[in-house]
């Protein structure tokens, strides 16, 4: 059992942090959060450059074939920056997905144009009425000649204002889930892009009749889409353990600092006590996110893993964030202060592939069949 | 990063996990699982058995009958014996008095009571908290007075675990009340506590039992070679003790075959019209339960394959301070699957069954876990102090 970085990982964790500071100071963030990409195509060259964009690619995909430890390091930083770039949204989930599932004529035809910055896409998966973790799609595939068409309606679409081309799950014609390659600009494809509660973006788009092409020739995706899914619940763990330890530490500075009754409120002891347990929650938590990485670094593709981690995670992530705001007092709820935008993805982040009650629920039904829990 | 075993740790693993459920008595295990009340003779049995095969003080030093093990053998040994029900080697001797002596005492101190203590030959209990030094333990007020080569022991000692059980007593004295500073002037002395003007006078606690004690001097002689280390330094030897009661008391194998034992009952008794473990409220709430501990499980592997030798990780406060509290949480799991079979207690012939009528007494008396060892307002304190600089 190791726990311990390798000097490479240090040294992209590093990487990742130093660009991340060098663009993202809490002012310059809100400049670029409110333009009407949301985040900079700046930093995106540079982290293509870097190669952060080909981490979870193999070298033949035009990566570099790093796993998810190196991956969930970066996601991990961007959660402590708050840094806006849509890596999870635009290349590692629905990247991951042709990355299993694409031919090796789709693999090399995108998979090398987005490690390298140029190409954005977006998972349009989730559909209006249908909650984590059900896969009851309603948007159909009908086979047109030796190609398909697909129609209805995909919301929230993560990251779909920006995206050029989109993987799109649709129920096939013989029953079963696929996965389809739709163009934004394809005829029949209606794109209503807006923004989030945590001020990122996203869409809905709405097919109609829209030509896609079958992604490979796997006609039954679902279960790429459950180890893509076990994978970005694990990011998330990641990016929201990076944003509650910045949440922590600038409680703590406040805490430090900030006086009344003329002395700083670190004397109040109900507030360092408190303070201590947000550390608690945080390290719990960053302990199941690591969890979720090792078990996935191991080769494990677990959903009640990756359930467990973004239990621990969601809870903490609601305790961390709440007295966070509490003990900043008002300043705490000005969007001119960063701790509530830490607080908004950390709310956004728990509605996204299942909150604490689904991801419970998923845990509660298995109680019965195990006598001791273990790792 | 990794998470499984190595095939060596695997191996470890399989060979402590046979020799516990092989060579440890399973009437004496089936107490502990089933938190009925262990014998002395039950404890010193247990602890006989692992030290006779080297297994009762593995972190002491080599020399004196220690491991040359890794933090994680040392982590796969506990484990593997609460995993198994196996009581802990007495801790007063294998976590407190052994290592103090060992890393602190003279040659002579050492090899005249390490191979007793490690054998339990001699039961230790320990004498820190006073009626007015609990969570302010440096200011303690019993005094020893040095006279020719003994000292004279004045003060009185409460909550001395099992002190009813114990041969010896390890304490921490006042040598020096005109220190600067109350932390000063301390020292660490052992003596018989069959020494004539000492008095141990039990104490009941809310669960009905007994199991510590207020504990009086009146002029004890102790022989001055009793003394551990150097007069005035018992602060610094006494830090080093609480640095490993700390991570020891966290329990996550224990609580995880409490946890085992309650859904197996929550699997026989009846709610609506299926059981109480295919109730989804409940089921959920089990599943949270053990989520938590498993988050614990992974916090203590961190802290274990991080921790630099002789240095304690300012993370073991949240291995303490949470361990408690799910120990705890585990106890009213217990006592909300008896539900009203929880009410009455001692009672023969009954309906309600025995472990229900034990499972009150059990939660009652598992609410000194945040309050021993350092409570959880200290650990806090900790925290927030040495992490978070506050
Ligand atoms: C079952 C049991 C077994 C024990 N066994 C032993 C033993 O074998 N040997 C031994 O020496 N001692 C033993 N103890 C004593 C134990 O270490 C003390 O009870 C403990 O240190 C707390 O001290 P206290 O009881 O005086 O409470 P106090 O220190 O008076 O604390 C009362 C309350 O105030 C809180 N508090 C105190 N100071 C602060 C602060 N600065 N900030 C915030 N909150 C604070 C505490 O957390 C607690 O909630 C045992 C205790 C129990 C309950």
């Amino acid at each position: 059992m190791d726990f311990e970085l390798t000097d490479e990982q240090v040294m992209l964790r590093d990487t990742v942090r130093d660009l991340l500071a060098r663009n993202y100071d809490p002012e310059s963030r809100l400049k670029i959060t409110d333009t009407e990409l949301g985040w900079s195509r700046d930093v995106w060259r540079q982290l293509a450059e870097l190669g952060v964009l080909g981490l979870s690619f193999t070298e033949e995909d035009g990566g570099v074939g790093a796993g998810p430890v190196e991956t969930n390091l970066v996601l991990e930083e961007f959660g402590r920056r708050l840094a806006p770039e849509p890596i999870l949204d635009a290349v590692l989930v629905p990247g991951g997905l042709i990355a299993r599932v694409g031919s090796a004529e789709q693999r090399q035809r995108i998979l090398p144009e987005v490690v390298e910055g140029n190409k954005l896409l977006a998972f349009a998966h989730a559909e209006p009425g249908v909650r984590w973790p059900s896969t009851e799609l309603r948007t159909t595939a009908t086979a047109q000649g030796d190609s398909y068409v697909l129609t209805g309606i995909k919301n929230p679409v993560p990251h779909g204002d920006c995206a050029d081309e989109l993987v799109v799950s649709a129920v096939l014609p013989g029953g079963g889930v696929g996965l389809f390659l739709v163009g934004l600009d394809a005829a029949g494809v209606v794109r209503k892009s807006y923004r989030t509660v945590d001020g990122q973006r996203g869409a809905q788009i709405e097919f109609d009749k829209a030509p896609a092409e079958l992604l490979g020739d796997n006609l039954d995706a679902a279960s790429a889409i459950e180890s893509t899914t076990v994978h970005a619940q694990a990011g998330l763990c990641a990016e929201s353990v990076g944003a509650m330890a910045e949440a922590l530490r600038l409680t703590a500075e406040y805490l430090r600092t900030r006086k009344q009754f003329g002395v700083t409120l670190s004397k109040f002891q109900t507030l360092t006590q408190r303070a201590a347990n947000m550390y608690v929650s945080l390290e719990l938590a960053r302990s199941m996110s690591l969890y979720a990485t090792a078990s996935l670094a191991d080769g494990g593709n677990d959903t009640v893993v990756a359930s467990r981690a973004r239990l621990q995670v969601g809870r903490a992530a609601r305790h961390v964030g709440q007295e966070a705001i509490q003990m900043h007092g008002g300043i705490g709820v000005t969007a001119e202060y960063p701790v509530g935008h830490y607080v908004a993805r950390l709310t956004a982040i728990e509605r996204t592939l299942g909150g604490g009650f689904e991801h419970l629920r998923v845990l509660t039904a298995g109680v019965g069949d195990y006598d001791l829990a273990e790792l | 990063m990794k998470i499984s075993l190595s095939p060596d740790e695997v191996v470890f693993r399989d060979e402590l996990r046979k020799f516990y459920r092989t060579e440890i008595p399973e009437d004496i295990r089936e107490r502990v699982k089933y938190g009925r009340e262990l014998s002395r003779d039950d404890i010193v049995t247990a602890h006989k058995i692992l030290n006779d095969h080297g297994l009762a003080v593995p972190n002491w030093p080599v020399e004196w009958g220690g491991k040359d093990w890794t933090p994680m053998q040392r982590h796969i040994w506990q484990d593997e014996l609460q995993l198994a029900s196996v009581p802990e080697p007495l801790t007063f001797n294998a976590q407190m008095v052994g290592p103090v002596i060992a890393q602190f005492g003279s040659q002579e101190v050492k090899q005249r009571f390490l191979p007793a203590t490690a054998a339990l030959d001699i039961w230790w209990c320990q004498g820190f908290s006073e009626p007015d030094a609990g969570s302010d333990l440096a200011s303690l007020r019993t005094t020893a007075v040095r006279d020719g080569d003994s000292y004279i022991v004045n003060g009185q000692k409460i909550w001395t675990t099992l002190a009813q059980y114990a041969d010896w007593i390890f304490c921490l004295v006042r040598t020096d009340p005109n220190a600067p500073k109350k932390q000063a002037g301390i020292s660490f002395l052992l003596f018989d506590v069959k020494s004539p003007g000492v008095t141990i006078r039990p104490i009941k606690l809310i669960d009905g039992g007994y199991e510590v004690n207020e504990v009086f001097f009146e002029n004890v002689r102790v022989p001055a070679d009793q003394l551990v280390g150097e007069e005035n330094m018992g602060w610094t030897y006494a830090k080093f003790l609480l640095g490993n009661e700390r991570t020891g008391i966290t329990g996550v194998g224990r609580t995880k075959v409490k946890i085992g034992v309650a859904k197996d009952y929550a699997r026989q008794t009846k709610s609506g019209s299926g059981t109480l473990l295919e109730d989804p409220v409940f089921a959920a709430r089990i599943a949270e339960l053990e989520n938590e501990l498993l988050a614990l499980e992974i916090t203590q592997l961190r802290v274990v394959s991080n921790s630099v030798e002789g240095k304690p990780n300012p993370a073991s406060s949240v291995l303490k301070l949470r361990g408690s509290e799910l120990q705890q949480a585990a106890t009213e799991l217990l006592l909300d699957i008896a539900g009203q079979d929880a009410v009455p207690v001692d009672a023969d012939d009954i309906a309600s069954p025995g472990w229900a009528q034990r499972s009150g007494p059990g939660y009652l008396n598992y609410r000194k876990t945040t309050i021993y060892g350092g409570s959880s307002e200290v650990q806090r304190t900790i925290i927030a102090s040495t992490i978070l600089g506050l």
